[in-house]
Order: C-alpha cells, then sequence, then structure tokens
C-alpha cells in the first residue's frame, strides 16, 4: 500500500483510538456512577482481556486446538502460574516468550 | 525588616519544598511503570520488526506509537495492512479493538473529578490496557495523585515508542521473528494482566465466560467484534452472577 496512504489511515486510527479514551473522561470526570454501572465496569477489565487472549491461545487455523503441537496454549499453561505466583508483567512476558522461543527451538510446534 | 526576609525564607523554603515533592511525584510514577516498561519494550520492539516486514516505512511505525498508542491494534493494523486491506476497514476495525477504552475511561473518570480538563485530555490519551490496570489497582488516590499518574501514563508511551525505534533498528537484520518468540509478547502480557485483575471468584468467572464466549463467536467468523461483544456479554454475565452471590 502507498506509504501516504497508510500515514492518513494511521491519523483516522488515532482519531478513533482517542475519541473513546477522551469523551468519557472529560464527560464523567467526578461524577458519581450509580452502584450497578459501577459493578458493571469493575468487572470490564478482566473481561476484555480474556476476549482478547484466550481466541489466540485455543484457535488455530479455525478450530480449536489443544495438541501438542500448539505451542502457545502449553507456554500458556506455564506462563499462567508464573503471573499468579511472581505478581510480575515483565517475568510474564520473558518466560512466555522463551518457552515459545525454546520451543520452536526445540522443534516442538508452530 | 526581620519580617520580610523571614516571609521571604519560608516562601522559598515552601517553594522548594514544594519542587522536591513534584520531582518525587514524578520518580513514583516511572517507578510505578517500570514493570509496563520491561513488556513494553520487547513488544513496541515486536511491533516495530513486524511492521517493517510487512511494508510499513520507518516514519509510518514510528507515528503509529506516537499517535495512536493502542499495542494490540497496532498488531492487528500491521496484519491489515500487510494483507492489502482499505483504509476504512482499518479504521473500522481499530475504532472497534479500542472500543473498550471507553469502558475502561468511564470507570476511572469518577476518581479524576480535580483535574483540570487539559490534564484530563493528556491523561486519557495515554490510556492503555495496562496503564488501566494499574489506575484501578489505586484509583481512590488518582485525584491527589496527579502528577504521579501522568509520570507513569508518559514513561509507559516514551518506553512504547522507544521499543519501537529499536524494532525499525532491528527489522532489517532480524529474517524471522518467531525463533525469538516476538510474536508471543502481545498474549505474555494479556497473560499477566489478566491475572492481576482475578483477585475475586466473580473475576475470575467472568474472565471464564468472556474467553469461552470470545472464541466461540471468533469460531463463527467474527474475527474483530468478538472482542467488544464478548467483553460485554462477559461483564454482564459476571454481573449477575455478582448479583446472585449477594442475594
Amino acid at each position: 500500500m502507498d506509504q501516504t496512504l497508510i500515514f492518513w489511515t494511521i491519523i483516522g486510527m488515532a482519531v478513533v483510538t482517542y475519541l473513546p479514551r477522551l469523551l468519557p473522561t472529560l464527560f464523567l470526570s467526578g461524577k458519581t456512577l450509580r452502584p450497578i454501572f459501577a459493578s458493571w465496569l469493575r468487572l470490564v477489565p478482566p473481561a476484555v482481556l480474556a476476549a482478547m487472549l484466550v481466541p489466540s491461545l485455543l484457535v488455530r487455523e479455525n478450530s480449536v486446538d489443544i495438541s501438542f503441537g500448539n505451542l502457545f496454549f502449553w507456554a500458556a499453561l506455564i506462563a499462567f502460574p508464573v503471573a499468579w505466583k511472581w505478581h510480575s508483567l515483565a517475568a510474564t512476558v520473558v518466560v512466555g516468550m522463551g518457552l515459545v522461543a525454546l520451543g520452536r527451538y526445540l522443534c516442538w510446534g508452530m | 525588616m526581620i519580617l520580610p526576609d523571614s516571609v521571604q525564607d519560608i516562601k522559598s523554603r515552601q517553594l522548594s519544598a514544594s519542587s522536591v515533592s513534584s520531582a518525587a511525584s514524578c520518580w513514583r510514577g516511572v517507578k510505578r511503570a517500570l514493570p509496563i516498561v520491561l513488556g513494553y519494550v520487547p513488544i513496541g520492539f515486536a511491533y516495530g520488526v513486524l511492521a517493517g516486514k510487512s511494508g510499513l516505512s520507518e516514519a509510518n511505525t514510528l507515528l503509529m506509537s506516537l499517535i495512536v498508542f493502542a499495542g494490540s491494534a497496532q498488531f492487528i493494523a500491521v496484519g491489515l495492512f500487510a494483507g492489502g486491506t482499505g483504509p476504512a476497514a482499518v479504521i473500522l476495525t481499530t475504532f472497534v479493538v479500542n472500543l473498550r477504552h471507553m469502558l475502561m475511561a468511564a470507570s476511572l473518570a469518577p476518581y479524576l473529578s480535580g483535574w483540570k480538563k487539559r490534564y484530563l485530555a493528556f491523561f486519557s490519551y495515554e490510556l492503555t490496557d495496562e496503564t488501566f490496570a494499574l489506575h484501578s489497582a489505586a484509583a481512590g488516590k488518582l485525584n491527589e495523585c496527579r502528577l504521579e499518574a501522568l509520570s507513569l501514563n508518559l514513561t509507559a508511551q516514551v518506553s512504547w515508542v522507544l521499543g519501537t525505534a529499536l524494532g525499525i533498528i532491528a527489522s532489517g537484520l532480524i529474517g524471522d521473528i518467531k525463533p525469538l518468540g516476538l510474536d508471543y509478547a502481545l498474549a505474555a502480557m494479556f497473560i499477566g494482566l489478566l491475572v492481576g485483575q482475578c483477585e475475586s471468584p466473580v473475576r475470575v468467572i467472568t474472565a471464564i465466560l468472556s474467553g469461552i464466549i470470545a472464541t466461540l463467536l471468533y469460531l463463527a467468523g467474527w474475527h474483530q467484534f468478538h472482542i467488544i461483544v464478548a467483553t460485554i456479554a462477559g461483564a454482564t454475565l459476571g454481573l449477575g452472577v455478582e448479583l446472585w452471590i449477594r442475594r
């Protein structure tokens, strides 16, 4: 794709990314939310993280694959307890990437 | 004669005390951001390498980290650019994937009552999954710790841009990112963040439900909207469980 077109696409991306960040911050600052809505919002972070993560771990070529060949899934089974035990984002990232790199080095999976 | 002197003295002491404490606030923000930095540098690096491999110019790659600053959307966009997807579809996808920030912004906003508009504008510009996770864990003190919160955000973005720049430089040197496991950086980061969020059984249930729904939608062919739909459905079902437990 033409770089100028990519440039304008990125400008568009920036606008549609910033507005959902900005508008609620401006309009709801200092407002007290209804308790039921506040309780719902507190559940959004675990929900959104799981929604982005789980399909990327389980789905390979449009079907659920938890066979030995799905390295991402098996690396996650170790990365989860690491995150739980050490409470460290950095350790989780390093261990996770290290496991995938090691698995590929040993020709374990994709 | 003595009085003005001592007033001057007190004033200068107050001034230095406040500048020391604001420097200390900034430093606390930087320190709190360090776990994010350790995650963002390799992930930003992976993004920089991937973008270079997908045919984005160096300037455009860096620009995206500067003005979009949303990790998962940047990875997805690079994939779409590589596949020749048109601008409208890329922008719409970005919008959908990043719509979750609206929910995050809405959940932090009540704690930002004393903030001026320009600080709110700057704060929300750097609201990501990761900075949100740190801010929401200490939301109660956001109001009095404005400087700390802003320096935390800025540190996070600087490390993201730095990682991107390193990735751009390395892009020409690295043949394939797979042997380094760089394509797992984003998933590993989500694992760390998710575990940090799962401090009660209801939250664990919410995450499991949302993960299952997202997977089912994805399998049904929803390749972008699955995130926002599963988020709303998962959080709503989780709330149902919470209300049912409380009864």
